[in-house]
């Protein structure tokens, strides 16, 4: 059985994923899903394709801070987060949040809470391949 | 415990490999120490890291934890230096 939370090279499954979050509760009745894609401009600039770093035991432990204070916080059930690190093409799936509640509103606002949080403090460091070289993206909007 | 020569291990992630020219260094250094003391020794040991650590635009870890500069640095830690995160 797959952690719900965890940082992987390989592409996931988003239905595999949320079949595993809402399956925790028969009082599910909402699931809010955050998912991010590899785009293909950046500041202007034409991207060929993405490389993610991670920092392993530290990123995975913000990881699952993120799932623990979002249990602890908001009235939820439960979530996952799956970030993928490694080379990454455009189109392809970079993050996914996904977040079980009894009512809609909960899920929405810890699912936005969660991505917020997830770029502030977990050490993910995203490398753009552009047609001028690589640069290390510095911000996190 | 004091004025003993001990080992920690630092790390380097993200475009800070490239700047110091490797991803894990160990750094030899009279322990305990604090985070503000041992920025002061890496600044000499990495001139190029200097500008950075006096700007505040790296983060610190010890063992995992964000550290600030009054965080005690003991034998075997490992201190990272963590660039702005851009994950998601």
């Amino acid at each position: 059985m797959k952690d719900l939370v965890r940082i992987q090279v390989e592409d996931f499954s988003i239905e595999e994923e949320i079949a595993r979050v809402k399956m925790t509760s028969s009082e599910t009745g909402a699931v809010a899903v955050f998912l991010g894609t590899a785009r293909d401009i950046s500041k202007g600039e034409k991207i060929m394709c993405l490389e993610f770093e991670h920092y392993p035991e530290m990123a995975e432990k913000k990881l699952r801070e993120i799932r623990t204070r979002a249990l602890d916080n908001f009235n939820i059930i439960e979530m996952g987060v799956v970030h993928r690190t490694g080379k990454i093409e455009i189109g392809e799936n970079i993050v996914l949040i996904v977040v079980s509640s009894r009512h809609r509103n909960d899920a929405f606002m810890a699912c936005e809470w969660a991505i917020s949080e997830l770029k502030r403090t977990t050490p993910i460091w995203k490398r753009e391949k552009t047609e001028n070289g690589e640069v290390w993206v510095e911000e996190h909007p | 415990m004091t004025g003993k020569v001990d080992v920690i291990k630092l790390k380097f992630f993200a475009m800070l490999k490239g700047l110091v020219g490797r991803d894990e260094v160990d750094l030899e250094l009279t322990l305990p120490t604090t985070l503000l003391q041992l920025k002061s020794v890496i600044a000499k040991e990495y001139p190029v890291l200097t500008e950075l650590l006096e700007k505040r635009k790296l983060l610190i870890s010890v063992n995992e934890e964000l550290a600030t500069d009054s965080t005690v640095i003991k034998s075997g830690d490992e201190v990272a230096f963590l660039p702005p995160f851009s994950g998601g």
